[in-house]
């Protein structure tokens, strides 16, 4: 049986001396930072088992934010979902890649950097995955707009 | 049929005595309309329902159309079924250049036909009719079989009341294959096929 989040906070910052954890709603906040321990730990201790990330994405939030999500699941142990959150600047969002740790999470890392622009370092093959390449622009951007396709060969694309 | 009509009455007496009357046009016709061969291939949910009008249901063997051809230089109709994304379509537009004429086009849905539900998204041509010449629209999202089949009656229609020389002259050449550009297809649309809503 997986432990509240908040007691789930308390472990992983016992285990983790130096992290700071929030609970926000039913997701549990993680710096950019430490990403990449406090996944680790999920996955590697025996009491949580988080060997599957379900799903990886993210969300935007003008004019100044950007989250990147990850729903963590045990299937060894049957239990989860564990949600976690990364809060990032929308100017330039870097986090580091779990795709190391989790190679699941490889393709829906490239989908968040093809049409969110978040860059995850360390992942192996980071490019566009739904869109060509000399695609210009990430299209599930709150600002993003999409061109006209009735509008005049010769007008500039906005 | 186009350019000789017989009288009606005067081949239904000729019948009854055993002489039958037609025209070089309406003989080619009937057997072009009755064995009208789909290339095979599906977008999008719509391929659902045109498989299921294939199958013995709907049995569009009736009419002469259940060899679904895998490859376009066998085939003599195009049935785009589903949502053609600015990804998919140059890849339609050259599987419909390397059909052998006279061809034709059957725009299935309201995807194809005009985006549909998808037409203010960045990711989907709004409409295959920008890049080919479309015979026959059906309306639906999806279209029933019983739609796709009195679509295939009315490209039936058309292709009895034109000549088959009109009809292997009239869809000649190359289309242009549009290109992945910065934000979507260049050119947006091929001149002289497509003319795009004024704005009023």
């Amino acid at each position: 049986m997986l432990p509240s989040l908040e007691e789930l906070r308390v472990a992983l910052q016992g285990l983790l001396p130096g992290v700071s954890l929030v609970v926000e709603g039913n997701a549990l906040v993680v710096e950019a930072k430490d990403v990449i321990a406090v996944c680790r730990c999920l996955k590697d201790t025996e009491r949580f088992g988080m060997d599957y990330v379900a799903n990886l994405t993210a969300i935007d939030y003008p004019p100044d934010r950007m989250e990147v999500v990850y729903h963590l699941y045990s299937m060894g142990k049957k239990q989860g979902p564990v949600a976690l959150k990364v809060k990032l600047p929308r100017t330039n969002p870097i986090v580091d890649s779990v795709t190391p740790i989790w190679r699941g999470a490889e393709f829906q890392e490239r989908e968040v950097y093809d049409l969110y622009g978040v860059t995850f370092t360390g992942h192996p093959d980071l490019r566009r995955i739904l869109m060509w390449d000399g695609f210009e622009g990430h299209p599930m951007r709150k600002d993003y707009v999409p061109e006209d396709q009735d509008a005049p060969e010769a007008a500039p694309h906005p | 049929m186009a350019d000789m009509v017989i009288d009606q009455g005067l081949q239904s007496e000729l019948q009854k005595q055993g002489v039958y009357l037609t025209t070089w046009d309406q003989l080619v016709n009937w057997g072009r309309s009755n064995s009208i061969w789909p290339l095979q291939f599906g977008l999008a949910c719509c391929a659902i329902e045109m498989i299921a009008t294939a199958a013995s249901r709907y049995d569009i063997a009736r009419f002469g159309s259940e060899i679904f051809r895998a490859s376009p230089r066998q085939a003599d109709l195009m049935i785009v079924a589903g949502t053609v994304t600015k990804k998919m379509a140059p890849q339609v537009v050259r599987l419909y250049n390397q059909m052998a004429e006279p061809k034709y086009v059957i725009s299935m849905g309201a995807c194809a036909t005009s985006g549909g539900p998808f037409h203010t998204g960045y990711n989907v041509l709004k409409g295959i009719d920008r890049y080919i010449p479309v015979d026959v629209y059906i309306p639906g999202c999806p279209p029933t079989p019983q739609a796709l089949l009195e679509g295939l009656m009315k490209l039936q229609e058309r292709i009895r009341s034109q000549s088959l020389g009109r009809a292997m002259s009239e869809k000649q050449g190359e289309y242009p294959v549009p290109a992945f550009g910065k934000a979507g297809l260049e050119p947006r649309y091929t001149q002289g096929v497509f003319q795009p809503p004024t704005a009023s």
